[in-house]
């Protein structure tokens, strides 16, 4: 997770569309049915709870929970889960503003919690999410979707669920655009030199 | 934010970034059994009081302590200030000792951005706790925070600050920062103990309360300080408290939706009647609780954000 605010909308020279906005509502179509055969929720198991991290991962994590409704007549709760507070590199960054954590009225005690995230980088910020996860109960199990990995793994952490593996280089970013929060729904790399990086793909420290 | 030293000049947006981060602290620790976060894990913050602090001094404490810093409490009386060391000095030890953010109240208006001055060069940060007569930037955030709690968005709302505004640094850093976020204020007190330019503040002066009442949102009361008075500012305490202390036959001239605020510590029967202080549309055990998360906001705003480099 990285500079949270909306995509630049613009195409200038050196930016490459990974993902259109088919690509996307497909691969989360994807996401949603491995996320039922994998957690056996067509098979009646309940407890299965989605937390989105702020910001696009909340929005991904509403989509994915409409699309497991429409697939398998389950409803599955849905969070947001802030892990600002959480995060190892705030004195490496400029200041950041908190977003809400809300949880489902039930909680996440017991229950298996799939994070969701827009991009994997480092990992740091699912170790965040990890933490932030403690402080509000014990899960029975924790799994990850994400829509984006773009590997450069600085902690031993893996997707359960990924959209698209996508080789970078460390120097290249990753915007993922989402209609709720960007007006579009695509995944660009932008390359060195591309203008200010403005996607969401994490930040090491 | 860098230091944070006065309400006045704090801009709209930077004081509302403040009180919605202190508003989402609150909400994360609601009900939890452990209330503590990692964020400040590492960072050294210094409470440097010269002054009696009870509510000041303890909630900086557990703000610190909340969000995992380590907090290290100096009080004058108990420090080498006793032996004649100077202020600078003493902050330079402390910084030299390893704080990142001082956090001082001193008796002399100004002592706070004079040890910002000097603790600028080696990185330290500072917070005003409270100068003399000059300025309390965080009791003015919680206050804001309470009234935010309790009336939504203080644009065009109606406060009253009462009482002793000559001494009191709570109610300068008040009117500064309810001005900047789009409050009315209106400055109640005898004209002995309104100071010289209050008229230059942007709020209304004046010196009956009575009239005022049915026209507020929110009525602040001051405690007459009478350790920095030296001079007589009204005949007693009895005739002060007639004209100004809030009683519950002016509690019952405020609009329902009213709220009564209070800095603390009180003197009960003097600006604020026992009944008015304990009833229900008093907010100030509130303002006591979101002080500790205002203060976490703070420390926040200042310490977790990019290294300064000295």
């Amino acid at each position: 997770m990285a500079s949270r605010q909306p995509a630049d909308a613009a195409d200038p020279v050196g930016q490459r569309e990974l993902l259109s906005a088919g690509d996307v509502a497909r691969t989360i179509a994807r996401i949603a049915h491995q996320i039922i055969e994998k957690t056996a929720l067509d098979a009646g198991n309940s407890g299965v709870v989605l937390l989105g991290i702020p910001t696009r991962g909340t929005s991904l994590a509403r989509r994915l929970a409409a699309k497991i409704g429409e697939f398998s007549g389950v409803t599955v709760p849905t969070g947001t889960l802030d892990i600002t507070l959480f995060r190892d590199d705030l004195r490496h960054r400029p200041n950041r503003p908190l977003e809400h954590t809300n949880l489902p009225k039930q909680g996440i005690d017991n229950a298996l919690v799939v994070l969701v995230d827009d991009v994997l980088f480092s990992g740091r910020t699912v170790r965040a999410a990890l933490d932030a996860l403690r402080d509000q109960g014990r899960p029975r199990a924790v799994q990850l979707a994400v829509l984006v990995d773009r590997g450069h793994r600085e902690l031993p952490i893996r997707a359960d669920y990924v959209g698209k593996n996508i080789p970078t280089s460390r120097s290249e970013d990753v915007a993922v655009r989402l209609a709720e929060t960007d007006g579009e729904d695509c995944v660009v790399l932008r390359r060195p030199g591309a203008g200010v990086p403005q996607g969401t793909g994490e930040v090491t420290s | 934010m860098r230091h944070l030293l006065s309400t006045e000049g704090l801009d709209a947006a930077t004081a509302t970034s403040v009180l919605d981060t202190a508003d989402t602290l609150k909400q994360t620790l609601l009900g939890r059994e452990v209330k503590k976060l990692p964020t400040l894990r590492g960072r050294t913050v210094v409470t440097l009081f010269y002054e009696n602090s009870t509510r000041t001094r303890v909630s900086f404490e557990i703000a610190g302590k909340w969000m995992s810093a380590d907090v290290i409490n100096v009080s004058a009386s108990s420090s080498s200030v006793n032996k004649g060391e100077s202020l600078r000095d003493t902050a330079l030890t402390l910084a030299a000792a390893g704080a990142d953010c001082v956090i001082i109240r001193h008796p002399a208006s100004g002592a706070a951005h004079r040890l910002a001055g000097w603790l600028d060069e080696v990185g330290t940060q500072v917070v005003n706790a409270g100068d003399g007569m000059h300025e309390h930037p965080t009791q003015a955030l919680l206050d804001a925070a309470t009234l935010r709690e309790r009336l939504g968005e203080l644009s065009g709302r109606r406060i009253a600050i009462v009482g002793d505004l000559l001494h009191s640094r709570v109610a300068r850093s008040n009117v500064h920062l309810l001005r900047t976020l789009g409050a009315e204020v209106v400055l109640v007190a005898p004209p002995t103990l309104v100071p010289a330019g209050a008229q230059q503040w942007g709020a209304e002066v004046r010196h009956e309360l009575d009239p005022e009442l049915p026209k507020l949102d929110a009525v602040m009361m001051l405690r007459v300080q009478a350790e920095r008075m030296h001079g007589g500012f009204f005949p007693s305490a009895r005739e002060y408290s007639i004209a100004y202390g809030l009683n519950e036959a002016r509690l019952g001239k405020l609009p329902e939706h009213a709220v009564v605020l209070h800095p603390g510590p009180m003197l009960r029967g003097m600006e604020i009647a026992p009944a008015v202080a304990d009833s229900p549309r008093a907010a100030i055990t509130q303002q006591v609780s979101n002080g500790v998360h205002v203060r976490m906001a703070v420390l926040y705003h200042l310490l977790a954000g990019e290294e300064i480099t000295a």
